[in-house]
């Protein structure tokens, strides 16, 4: 066995540290280690992207990077979503729209429909199905998943609206 | 499923990598993007006993314009590519070319310089460096050299870079006015290798002729292939529907596909055809413009 290397990260805010092998894949360590088990595992093959998780504030498939690679980075995972019980615009979207059936990929697809947003908070229905094209879906036929980010990103823009509004 | 053991490394120099890539040999593996390689670890299709992490070097991740070439460091992601506002003003075959790789996630962290390294003809770089006349900068134990493109791709999973190097950046030379180029890819779903893909770069004269062309085949044999006599063909001409059908035709029979999931060899030509058509048009449009 080789040698355990230490890996410390920033998880949804808060700093978690532990003992790895380098072969210790970054899904294993977020679904064992840190008992966050929100990211799930859907293939072998790094194609489902049910993985899929934003490391150093992009997204990647959790399944197809090493922990130690995440050393003294920064992970947000979809338990981070939920602030003070309230759900992220985008959870509301998935319930509203119905955005999810088995709810195997939702974790993955909302971790790529938040980063999407971050980056296009206007997007049309091509840079949704665009952003996300990492993320196979076998109930749904995507489209409800599509309304849930329109949903979502009029949730967003309505509040920052009226945040500017308030000053 | 659970990679193989391996002692992990994470140098944060160029000449620290190298040293310990001298000392493991061809025991130890460089990890980049990983895009590839972690896959490959994760079937035990690879048991590299040493895993060197460059990602740490600093200074590699560039997109820059410098002595007539348009210069890719070593750690440039994908995604970098597809967001850079030069590379899709002055080279838009390198932009059709990273949106067809992979997926967001995964264009997150893989690199160009991977995409080249890793020696697979299904990538699609190679094919698209092949058409630019690209130039591979590898730096090892003895110093940096410059490897032809035509010279980079031995065979399958083979590339011309020596034990202990590493591939620091992808120089392109920046196209003379009225050129143009594009890759085409056809692929059964988002995401997937080709099917077949063709890239095709060319420059015209001031006649409009073809002054100079390259073309590279995506994943119809067991390395990238350049299509050298669709580009004979074409040099010196000026271009018409027959002319490019005949190009196409070249091309298909240039290219050593096999035949598997994604198709017969005998329907992978017949796409070699119609897409070199489809990219030497979108390579003549953005010429003319």
């Amino acid at each position: 066995m080789a040698k355990k290397q230490m890996v410390r990260v920033r998880v949804n805010g808060r700093d978690r540290h532990a003992e790895v092998e380098p072969r210790f894949l970054l899904v294993h360590f977020i679904r064992e280690v840190l008992e966050l088990t929100g990211t799930h595992i859907g293939c072998d093959t790094s194609h489902c992207g049910a993985c899929t998780v934003l490391l150093n504030g992009k997204t990647v498939k959790s399944c197809t990077v090493f922990a130690v690679q995440a050393d003294g980075g920064e992970l947000f995972t979809v338990e981070g979503l939920i602030k003070d019980g309230q759900l992220h615009p985008l959870q509301e979207g998935f319930k509203e729209e119905h955005g999810l059936q088995c709810g195997f990929c939702t974790p993955g697809m909302l971790m790529s429909c938040y980063s999407l947003l971050e980056h296009n908070p206007n997007p049309s229905e091509e840079d949704i199905r665009w952003g996300i094209s990492g993320n196979l879906c076998r109930c749904t036929g995507y489209q409800n998943i599509v309304r849930a980010v329109q949903f979502a990103a009029g949730k967003l823009s309505h509040e920052k609206k009226a945040q500017g509004a308030v000053k | 499923m659970i990679p193989p053991s391996f002692e992990y490394f994470r140098p944060s120099t160029i000449p620290e990598a190298i040293a310990l890539l001298k000392e493991y040999g061809d025991e130890a593996k460089i990890l980049s993007g990983g895009q590839s390689l972690i896959p490959m670890l994760k079937l035990r299709l690879a048991r590299p006993a040493y895993l060197i992490d460059i990602n740490r070097i600093a200074g590699l991740s560039y997109i820059k314009e410098e002595d007539g070439c348009l210069k890719i460091g070593g750690l440039t992601r994908e995604g970098e590519l597809e967001a850079s506002p030069l590379i899709a003003a002055k080279y838009p075959i390198l932009l059709d070319t990273t949106r067809v790789i992979a997926d967001p996630q995964v264009r997150n962290l893989a690199t160009v310089a991977g995409n080249l390294a890793h020696g697979d003809p299904a990538n699609d770089h190679p094919a698209t460096m092949l058409a630019l006349g690209a130039q591979i900068v590898a730096t090892g134990p003895r110093g940096a050299r410059t490897i032809r493109i035509e010279d980079f791709f031995l065979s399958l999973f083979t590339t011309a870079l020596e034990p202990g190097e590493i591939l620091t950046e992808i120089r392109i030379p920046t196209p003379p006015p009225h050129s143009g180029g594009s890759y085409f890819k056809l692929e059964r779903k988002v995401g997937d290798f080709a099917t077949a893909a063709v890239a095709a770069q060319l420059t015209l004269d001031d006649k409009g002729g073809v002054e100079t062309v390259g073309i590279g085949l995506t994943n119809v044999g067991p390395k990238p292939l350049k299509a050298g006599k669709a580009e004979n063909l074409l040099r010196g001409k000026k271009v018409d529907t027959a002319l490019l059908t005949q190009a196409g035709q070249l091309a298909a029979d240039e290219a050593q596909p096999s035949g598997d999931l994604r198709g017969p060899a005998e329907y992978k030509k017949g796409l070699v055809k119609e897409l070199a058509k489809r990219a030497l048009s979108r390579a003549l449009e953005r010429a003319r413009k």
